[in-house]
C-alpha cells in the first residue's frame, strides 16, 4: 500500500508560546433552543441516549431534544447529516457506548 | 543513514513480488531500480531488466523502487517484472540516492557499496551490466538481442526532483534546516479556514507555509535560518530568519524579496524606531518602507504609476510580511497590544521604492550615508497619507508655498512642532521644481516658511481647542512678542524626508503624516539590504 496522503502540513509562524489547538466555542452560560443528541451508532447507544434524554428533559423542560444518528460508528458524520445538526441545534451530545 | 561509506540503507514496503517488507544491503549482491511508469526510457528497460532477474535472480537481489507506488506497477504487469516491485512513492529514498533520472540502475556489492551506476538508457550501459553480473555470479550471460535496442536515450527526470516535491522532501530529510513546529491540518479541516481561526492572518487569506515553500523561501538569503534578525515586540520574541521566511510566504513574497524584509525588520526593531510603540498607539501608526538602490530594479518594484498603490508583488507583499512577523511573532494584534483607535488601510502593507533615475536630487539612501550602489531599506513612521493637489504652480517658490500650507494642516493646522514625515513627490512637481534648479533642502526651507504661523493663531481657543494651552506661558499668558513669534511646524527642516515617485503625470504629491518623532517617538531607521 502507498502511504496514505497525510493532511497538509504548515509550519507555525508564531514565536509557538501557545499550543497549537483549535479554539473551542465558548461555551453558554445556559442551555436553551435545542440540544441534539447524536448516537454514533455503536451497540446501546441509544439506551445511554434515551437516560440522557429524560435526565435533560427533567432538568430543563423548556429545551427541545431532538435525536440523529450516525450510519456507522466507523466513519465519520456524513457533511449532510453535519449540517442538519449544525442548523437546527445550538446543542449536541455524542454518545458514545459499548 | 548510510552503511559505512556504502549507498544509504532503506526498507521498503513491497508491493509485489514478495511479503513485508524489504531491506537494503540484506548480504547479498544487489541491483537497483528506481523506475516510474510515466517514463518511455523506463519502459524501454524493463524488458532487459525482466531478462537480467531471469538470469540472476538466484544470485542477485534485484530491487525495483516504484516512484509512483501502486501506479507502477503496471510496469510489472505489462514487463512480467517477477523480482519485488517496493513503494517509494514517498520518496525518500529517491532523495537520499540523490536521483535526478529515471531509470536509474545501481548495482552495489554484498556490504552494500556501489559498483557501478547509470541513469537513462544506454545499451553498452545494459551490455556491460549483463557482463559484470555474469562475472560476479558465475551464471551465463542470456540471449539478449541487442540490435533490436537503440544505442541510448534520454532518462525522465525523477519525481523526487520535481519543484515542490524536491524541497518537501529537503524540509523532510535528516539534517533539514528548518526547526519551527510543524501543524498538520487535519485532513477534513481546511487550511484556510484553520488560519484563520488561528488568527494567523491580518483578516486577508495568506499563502499556506508548507514545509516546501519554506525551503524555496530561504533560498532567498545566504543567512542561516536559525540566525536572529530582530527581538520583535511587543512580545520581544526572537524572529529567526525561518519564521520571517515563513511569514514572508505566507505573505505571498518571492524569496528574492527576503532580503529586503529581513532588513526592514532589523531597521524596525531597533530602540530608535520604536516599533513597540509605533504597533501600540491609538494613533493608529504604521511602517512605511522606502526601498532604493539596484535591488528595487532586480526584484521589479513599482516606483512609477501608482507606487503607493496596489497591484506589484513586491510592493505589496513586502510590506505586507513586516506586518505578519510583528503579529505573528510579535504578537500584536489588533485589540490586543495593537490599540488603534481607526487605523488605517496601510496597517495592511505599504512599501514602494524611490524612482531614483527620474530625480535630480541624492536618492533617500544616499543622503542617509549610503552609497549609490547600496540597496537600503528606509522605515519611517506614518499616521496617515495624504494628497496635495496643484497643478498650476509653475514655480519651485509657489509649489513649496502649496506644500508649505498643505503639510501644515497635517495632524492638525494648530498642532505645530511636528517631527518626520515623508513628502513623495512626483515627476511632475519635480520638473517644476527642478526648472528652478532648487535643492532639496530650498524646498525645506520654503515649506517651513510657508507652514510657519505666528504663536497668536496657534493658542486653543473657542474655535478649535487643539493647539498651544496659553496656560504653558504662565498666568498671564505669553507676551505680545511671544505671540507674534512664528513657529515652525516642523522642529528641523531635515525631518522633511523627500523621495520621488509617481507616474510622469499628474501634478499630486503625496505626504505620510508623522507620528510621534524624535528620541521618545519613531525615528527613521535604515538598513542595508544583503544582496545574495
Amino acid at each position: 500500500m502507498a502511504e496514505a496522503p497525510a493532511g497538509t502540513v504548515i509550519m507555525d509562524p508564531t514565536d509557538e508560546r501557545e499550543p497549537i489547538r483549535r479554539e473551542l466555542t465558548r461555551r453558554p452560560e445556559h442551555i436553551t433552543g435545542t440540544v441534539g443528541l447524536l448516537d454514533i451508532s455503536k451497540p446501546r447507544g441509544n439506551v445511554l441516549l434515551d437516560r440522557l434524554e429524560r435526565a435533560l428533559q427533567d432538568r430543563l423542560p423548556g429545551v427541545e431534544i431532538r435525536r440523529y444518528a450516525k450510519p456507522t460508528y466507523t466513519k465519520p458524520a456524513p457533511q449532510d447529516l453535519r449540517q442538519k445538526i449544525a442548523q437546527e441545534c445550538g446543542f449536541v451530545i455524542e454518545a458514545l457506548a459499548d | 543513514m548510510s552503511v559505512g561509506h556504502g549507498l544509504p540503507a532503506f526498507d521498503l514496503q513491497v508491493l509485489r513480488g514478495g511479503d513485508g517488507r524489504r531491506a537494503f544491503p540484506a548480504g547479498g549482491l544487489s541491483l537497483i531500480c528506481f523506475a516510474k511508469e510515466d517514463c518511455a526510457t523506463t519502459r524501454l528497460s524493463m524488458p532487459l531488466l525482466a531478462a537480467a532477474h531471469e538470469a540472476f535472480g538466484g544470485a542477485v537481489e534485484f530491487l525495483t523502487l516504484l516512484q509512483n507506488g501502486e501506479e507502477d506497477l503496471v510496469l510489472g504487469d505489462e514487463y512480467g517484472l517477477a523480482m519485488p516491485l517496493l513503494d517509494d512513492s514517498a520518496l525518500h529514498t529517491s532523495f537520499r540516492y540523490d536521483i535526478d533520472t529515471v531509470p536509474t540502475l545501481i548495482l552495489a556489492d554484498r556490504e552494500g557499496h556501489e559498483l557501478r551506476r547509470f541513469w537513462g538508457f544506454g545499451r553498452d550501459d545494459w551490455r556491460d551490466l549483463v557482463g559484470h553480473l555474469a562475472d560476479l555470479t558465475g551464471v551465463d550471460t542470456p540471449a539478449i538481442d541487442w540490435e533490436a535496442y537503440p544505442e541510448s536515450r534520454p532518462g525522465c527526470g525523477s519525481k523526487s526532483v520535481e519543484p515542490g516535491i524536491f524541497e518537501r522532501l529537503q524540509a523532510d530529510a535528516e539534517g533539514s534546516p528548518i526547526r519551527a513546529r510543524r501543524i498538520e491540518i487535519a485532513p477534513h479541516d481546511d487550511v484556510h479556514e484553520f488560519m484563520f481561526d488561528r488568527g494567523l492572518t491580518d483578516g486577508l487569506p495568506v499563502v499556506p507555509p508548507t514545509p516546501e515553500r519554506l525551503m524555496r523561501m530561504l533560498s532567498g538569503t545566504k543567512r542561516d535560518p536559525q540566525e536572529v534578525v530582530a527581538i520583535v515586540p511587543p512580545n520581544l520574541a526572537p524572529a529567526t530568519v525561518e519564521k520571517v521566511a515563513i511569514n514572508a510566504v505566507m505573505a505571498g513574497c518571492k524569496p528574492e524579496y527576503l532580503p529586503v524584509v529581513i532588513a526592514a525588520l532589523e531597521a524596525m526593531c531597533t530602540d530608535e524606531y520604536n516599533a513597540h510603540g509605533v504597533f501600540a498607539t491609538t494613533m493608529g501608526a504604521v511602517p512605511v518602507l522606502v526601498v532604493n538602490g539596484p535591488i528595487r530594479h532586480r526584484i521589479g518594484m513599482n516606483m512609477g504609476i501608482g507606487a503607493l498603490g496596489q497591484g506589484n508583488r513586491a510592493n505589496a507583499t513586502i510590506g505586507r510580511a513586516v506586518r505578519l512577523v510583528v503579529r505573528n511573532v510579535g504578537g500584536a494584534t489588533p485589540a490586543g497590544t495593537e490599540r488603534t483607535t481607526l487605523g488605517t488601510p496601510m496597517k495592511f502593507t505599504m512599501c514602494f521604492a524611490e524612482w531614483e533615475e527620474r530625480s535630480p536630487w541624492e536618492p533617500l539612501h544616499v543622503e542617509r550615508g549610503f552609497a549609490p550602489e547600496d540597496s537600503v531599506v528606509t522605515v519611517f513612521t506614518s499616521t496617515g497619507l495624504s494628497l496635495m493637489v496643484d497643478q498650476t504652480s509653475r514655480t519651485a517658490h509657489a509649489l513649496g508655498g502649496s506644500l508649505g500650507m498643505k503639510m501644515e494642516g497635517l495632524h492638525n493646522l494648530k498642532s505645530h512642532g511636528m517631527g518626520d514625515v515623508v513628502l513623495v513627490l512626483p515627476p511632475e512637481h519635480v520638473d517644476t521644481i527642478w526648472r528652478d534648479g532648487w535643492t532639496k533642502d530650498q524646498v525645506r526651507d520654503r515649506i517651513q516658511a510657508a507652514s510657519s504661523r505666528p504663536l497668536r493663531e496657534l493658542l486653543q481657543d473657542e474655535e478649535s481647542g487643539a493647539g498651544v494651552d496659553p496656560a504653558r506661558f504662565g498666568p498671564d499668558g505669553p507676551t505680545e512678542e511671544q505671540l507674534a513669534q512664528p513657529v515652525p511646524k516642523f522642529r528641523d527642516a531635515r525631518s522633511i524626508h523627500i523621495v520621488v515617485a509617481g507616474s510622469n503625470a499628474g501634478k499630486f504629491s503625496s505626504v505620510f503624516e508623522g507620528w510621534a518623532s524624535g528620541p521618545t517617538g519613531s525615528q527613521p531607521v535604515s538598513r542595508k539590504i544583503e544582496e545574495v
